[in-house]
């Protein structure tokens, strides 16, 4: 039998990023004995690195701003394959977290007459990014963390959730380990929130961390529930490219909100050319225009630089493969010759350090080289926009590792909001839920030993496999044969490969002890590596048209009859990946007269 | 490809050693960098925290050839490498394995300061003058990567010293809760008491290593010092306090 420590909650809530901690505090709030658990050391997870801010429609920049103009900019963005209701709660309730936020303890930076100031960014219609300078994540994450911490939650940090556990159909509790110490900790809870983040450690040019690995959205898949829109994944068009060893470390949009703009190698403001129908209507045509527009929003139209990111980051792509890119194979960002270096060093510190230190590039002096990084997963578990329940009973998903918000790609900005908001509501869903259960519902003992095995397997086996090569080779086949454009033949090819790199995690063996030892933490990260990776790239394979962060070299067009699927992503009783289309949620006639003077 | 000899700790509470690892190092690369190398091909156990490699997180703090260093900013170009490069864990916190440490003293001491305490919204919302915050901007650029902590001398070389005092990244967010323009609570007898900043002289320490630039010293540390000076040491506060004067009107410093 597994030797553990055993915890009994009504909630918890895996992960401590944004999301998680906001979950928790609402649950526990809500009188449910809550436990946040978190990978790393707390205040450090993914929403630290967000930089550019957190988009709400608080006027106060342009008062004629909304949220029916901020759920229309989303929508769009996603090319509206969001579900609508989702992007709805979020337009309507970021408001009220951004000020909650303030009232917890955040600063951030204010508009002349004392309010909080807000930035342009792209896809957004208006002024709307509240922020701290270049670094607002994290503001955001201290101010919730130390809410948190005065309110007493208990937090398990350094601690990693491994299984999820179920009586009948709903969920019982979790099977964790101890970073630490590799000692086994079992949760029995009544419910339990995801809130992991996303899966951008399988590609080799990533923004993400470690961390990024995919784990709750497997837990739930593992659990029987379903993930949707999996082959939507964002490349940032602006990541660091070189020296090779930052290569994929963000830079922030707001370098582009703040005046900053694309140039290729011919000195050419190139986002011009790359300015599709969708769009045109909305955008400027002229460089007079758009240099206008970051001082006069109402009477001139947004600039291409700052088009959404799965159309500045194809135009990136196709700018280099062109061979009119920068001398590392990006292209250049220019804020130098624009904005006094003041300025820049005011509203954007951090990537002002972050070049300086890592590239020995001063960006108040030239421009920045920079290239796609894979940043941001939209797809995810699937959840009811209301509650954040996913599609099996007591379990619950909020923030990156959900899927339906951000529809087919995401609009800079929303990402903090949705943290929020949803992490709120399914802290909210997941308390009321625990309220309902009146016995803790159990959790077998053959299953925790099962996957205690499974887990200390890796000790005992005698194979050959270093999970450090396997995830290496992974995160190469994802990023040259699942990544900006896709298509079929390398589908395919990807998908045999992910089978291989199946059979081979099963033989990885790992030295060392169960003390603190990232090698065994890999080979157990693997399979939900392997997992995620294998539902891209059906999903990817499945969709034959391109759209947002999903684009096919052989279907380059949008197809009005795949608008109307999501595709759903699920375990078979045999272990098999299931995938099917559902339909998508249509949204009711009031909020769709929003989208009719557009296609 | 340059080869390069990284010097690790190797070892847990009962002790350890360093070890070589001889690696090949890529163009531009940190610290951190190699250290990956080194784990990917010759030691898959390790230990090392880290997440962001960007400096944003403040996971991934360790003794580089004896500086106390973020790893993940810090370029190998910058140190000499055709002799060993030595790594070591961060000094002042109990070894947990390798180069991790056991940092949840500073946890313990998050949790024992009073909490922000606003004032009511008014109608409309809070005002806040950007040139108000922006000290407490400042502060809230903290990363928490605990190098000020580590080689701070209080704790560093006199670890009995812990139970009492709670170092310069803890001044730093008392400082920030205290000049928070909304806030309303007076923490400067829990400064005193419980956060002991009397242990601290200022010898500055802290604020060279903040890899943020925050002056912690000159911005956090000694105004807080102030705050306890006019609170408990000013005698005419103090006599006026005896003959019943000025008790009614408590100043927020």
């Amino acid at each position: 039998m597994a030797d553990y420590e055993q915890h009994d909650y009504d909630v918890i809530v895996v992960g401590a990023g944004g999301a998680g901690l906001r979950a928790a505090i609402e649950a526990s709030a809500q009188g449910a004995k809550t436990a946040l658990i978190c990978k790393s050391l707390l205040g450090k997870a993914h929403t630290v690195m967000a930089e550019g801010g957190i988009a709400a429609a608080l006027g106060n920049v342009y008062g004629e701003d909304n949220w029916e103009v901020h759920f229309r900019d989303t929508m769009r963005g996603g090319k509206m394959m969001n579900n609508w209701r989702m992007a709805q709660l979020h337009a309507q309730e970021a408001p009220d977290r951004v000020y909650e936020l303030e009232a917890w303890g955040a600063l951030f930076d204010r508009t002349k007459d004392g309010r909080i100031l807000q930035r342009a960014f792209g896809g957004h219609r208006y002024d709307r990014l509240a922020h701290v300078g270049d670094r607002t994540g994290l503001e955001m994450i201290r101010t919730l963390q130390q809410h948190a911490v005065h309110k007493g939650i208990d937090v398990f940090m350094e601690c990693t959730v491994s299984r999820l556990f179920k009586d009948g159909d709903r969920i019982s509790g979790a099977l964790a380990y101890w970073r630490e110490s590799g000692k086994l900790l079992l949760f029995k809870a009544k419910a339990v929130v995801l809130a992991t983040g996303g899966v951008g450690k399988a590609f080799q040019i990533t923004s993400n961390s470690w961390e990024y690995t995919g784990d709750g959205h497997s837990l739930a898949y593992w659990a029987g529930a379903e993930l949707i829109d999996m082959e939507f994944m964002q490349f940032h068009p602006t990541g660091m490219v070189w020296p090779p060893s930052v290569r994929g470390i963000l830079v922030t949009e707001g370098v582009r909100g703040e005046g900053g703009t694309l140039k290729n190698s011919d000195g050419k403001r190139f986002m011009f050319e790359y300015v599709t129908d969708y769009f045109r209507a909305e955008t400027a045509e002229t460089v007079e225009e758009a240099d206008r527009w970051f001082d006069d929003k109402l009477n001139n139209r947004r600039t291409p630089d700052l088009l959404p990111r799965d159309e500045v980051a194809r135009a990136i792509n196709t700018e280099v493969k062109a061979g009119r890119g920068s001398p590392h194979g990006g292209v250049f960002l220019d804020i130098a010759s624009r904005r006094p270096a003041e300025y820049i060093r005011r509203a954007l510190p951090s990537m002002y350090h972050q070049f300086k230190t890592l590239a020995d590039i001063d960006i108040t002096a030239v421009p920045m080289e920079v290239g796609p990084t894979a940043h941001y997963v939209m797809g995810g578990i699937r959840v009811d926009a209301d509650t954040g329940a996913a599609t099996v009973p007591g379990l619950f998903a909020a923030g990156e590792c959900s899927g339906g918000m951000h529809g087919a790609n995401r609009l800079g900005g929303n990402s903090l909001s949705d943290l929020v908001v949803f992490g709120r509501r399914a802290g909210l869903g997941a308390a009321e839920y625990a309220k309902g259960i009146t016995s803790t519902p159990d959790v077998s003992q053959s299953e925790v030993d099962a996957a205690a095995a499974d887990m200390f397997g890796h000790f005992e086996r005698d194979g050959s496999e270093n999970p450090y090569t396997i995830q290496r080779e992974l995160q190469d086949t994802m990023h040259s044969l699942v990544g900006i454009i896709r298509t079929e033949s390398e589908l395919k090819d990807a998908l045999g490969k992910i089978d291989e790199f199946k059979e081979r995690a099963r033989k990885t063996s790992v030295e060392g002890n169960r003390q603190y030892n990232p090698g065994w933490h890999l080979a157990m990260d693997l399979r939900s590596l392997l997992t995620i990776s294998e539902a891209m790239a059906k999903a990817a394979l499945m969709r034959t048209e391109s759209r947002g962060g999903h684009t096919r070299s052989d279907f380059p067009k949008a197809d009005a009859e795949w608008g109307k699927y999501n595709l759903a992503v699920t375990e078979e009783s045999s272990g098999a990946m299931a995938i099917r289309k559902t339909d998508l949620p249509q949204m009711p006639a009031e909020l769709a007269r929003h989208f009719e003077e557009a296609n | 490809m340059e080869s390069v000899t990284m010097r690790v700790f190797r070892g847990d509470a009962s002790g350890g050693a360093f070890e070589d690892y001889t690696v090949e190092m890529g163009e531009g690369q940190v610290v951190l960098d190699v250290i990956h190398t080194v784990q990917a091909t010759q030691a898959a156990d390790l230990a090392v925290r880290w997440n962001c490699k960007a400096g944003k997180c403040g996971s991934c703090s360790a003794e580089v050839n004896g500086k106390p260093r973020l790893m993940c900013m810090t370029r190998m170009s910058a140190l000499d490498v055709s002799k060993p490069i030595s790594v070591a864990p961060i000094k002042t916190f109990p070894l947990i394995r390798d180069l991790v440490t056991d940092v949840s003293f500073n946890y313990e001491a998050a949790k024992r300061i009073p909490a922000f305490q606003p004032a009511p919204p008014p109608a409309g919302g809070y005002r806040m003058m950007q040139g108000d915050i922006e000290r407490g901007q400042e502060f809230r650029k903290c990363i928490e990567c605990f190098l000020c902590q580590n080689v701070c001398h209080v704790i560093r070389d006199h670890p009995e010293n812990k139970a009492d005092f709670f170092g310069p990244r803890w001044f730093v967010r008392l400082a920030e809760l205290e000049m928070h323009p909304l806030d309303t609570a007076d923490r400067t007898e829990f400064i005193r008491d419980a956060g002991g900043i009397g242990y601290c002289n200022i010898t500055k320490c802290c604020t060279e290593v903040c890899p943020e630039d925050i002056h912690i010293t000159d911005n956090a540390i000694i105004p807080l010092k102030e705050r306890v000076v006019d609170k408990y040491y000013d005698p005419f506060r103090w006599i006026f306090g005896k003959l019943g004067i000025g008790r009614d009107r408590e100043p927020r410093i």
